[in-house]
């Protein structure tokens, strides 16, 4: 017994007042992944690789509009997954010191998955074509 | 972490059997989750057979009869015996449903019988609802305005915003979805859950009531009402057929719409 009544209990420490950013944003990542992912299929189904298929997407991905509309579709891969990967840890683990770790862990590989796509698909398109 | 396996002092074991009474040929076998605070034992699973000609139709005729002609001991809450006091809600043959609505004859072999899921038992098919209902006071689940009350008269409501609380105002707290509700499982303590979330709504909902802000602001929490993530399974298990996942998203949407979203 430790004289916390029930409702003292439910009442906590209040509403966090936010829940709906994260939730627009996982609805629009989500949205926004259906042309991006059939777009980035079927381009990679036109491609004509002939001998040498990294040349080829190398000169697919150095038109700009390619390069963008595939870096949209990675952060958006990324963005979506962290969201939700960011729920299941809510829903699943009620460690605290483990919870808190897990979230910035997967909050600093978003962000460095992110920064690594960017840099591959600039050294892709600026480097040497070889 | 979320429990995936009942704990040591949780776990059933094999029962009674209490077998039917001589003579009857129409049986019916009901396997009743039995739990006693004092016994110090786990929870077991007995097994009556009754005699269906000397009983009433319902599951709930069949607890009682147990209860009135073989085993007094059986502990179960029931009140109306007509599905409006949402006593009775227990798990019936895997699912969360009243007893005095659900038909022996519905549920095929025999009638197994839980108390509802994830809940602490006080004993038997008796859970402890005092979360649940704290959770209800803590939505104030009364009308709130700042206007004052026309001095001669009611508040009046149109016919048509009276009809917005249709599948709304029917609810009687069962409890039957939130203890459905995986996310209510695991974060009961601060999810909400469908039956507190779809009462909330039944206020934001009510053009009389005049809090909707203050309501809305409580409810923007990560787990407060965002644990939802559209399972349905508080839908799929209303007893009264009402749809506590609708409700939720109404509310989302409302949150959504006020950031002009």
């Amino acid at each position: 017994m430790n004289h916390v009544h029930p409702l003292a209990k439910v009442k906590g420490t209040g509403s966090a007042k936010s829940g709906v950013h994260h939730w627009w944003m996982q609805r629009l990542t989500a949205i926004a992944l259906v042309p991006l992912t059939i777009w980035f299929v079927g381009s990679m189904l036109g491609l004509t690789a002939g001998d040498n298929a990294v040349l080829a997407v190398r000169v697919w991905l150095a038109e700009p509009l390619n390069g963008v509309l595939l870096l949209a579709w990675v952060i958006a891969m990324i963005y979506h997954g962290q969201l939700g990967m960011q729920v299941i840890i809510e829903d699943y683990i009620h460690n605290h010191v483990v919870e808190v770790s897990l979230q910035i862990i997967n909050k600093l590989v978003a962000v460095l998955a992110i920064l690594m796509t960017v840099v591959t698909v600039f050294k892709l398109i600026s480097g040497d074509v070889s | 972490m979320a429990e995936f396996r009942l704990p040591k002092n949780s776990r059933i074991s094999k029962g009674k059997l209490w077998p039917a009474i001589a003579g009857s040929s129409n049986t019916k076998t009901f396997r009743i989750y039995r739990w006693d605070p004092d016994s110090g034992e786990n929870p077991r699973l007995d097994s009556y057979v009754i005699d269906l000609d000397d009983c009433g139709p319902m599951v709930l005729d069949g607890l009682l009869k147990i209860k009135n002609d073989i085993d007094p001991t059986l502990t179960l809450r029931r009140s109306c015996r007509e599905g409006i006091c949402g006593s009775c809600a227990m798990n019936i043959d895997g699912t969360n449903t009243l007893a005095c609505t659900i038909n022996m004859n519905d549920v095929k072999g025999d009638v197994k019988v839980y108390p509802l899921p994830h809940m602490p038992v006080v004993k038997d098919l008796v859970p402890d609802m005092t979360h649940f209902y704290a959770q209800y006071a803590s939505i104030k689940p009364w009308i709130q305005t700042d206007s004052v009350a026309p001095p001669d008269k009611e508040r009046l409501q149109s016919i048509e915003n009276r009809e917005k609380m249709d599948g709304l105002y029917e609810c009687i707290l069962c409890a039957c979805c939130s203890t459905s509700c995986p996310s209510y499982w695991w974060n009961g303590d601060r999810y909400l859950g469908p039956a507190i979330l779809l009462q909330a709504y039944r206020w934001l909902a009510d053009s009389r009531d005049e809090a909707a802000g203050e309501r809305l602001d409580e409810l923007e929490d990560p787990f407060k009402l965002y644990r939802c993530h559209t399972i349905m399974n508080c839908t799929k298990t209303c007893p009264k057929g009402l749809n506590p996942a609708l409700a939720i998203a109404e509310i989302k949407k409302m949150l959504a719409s006020r950031q002009g979203i």
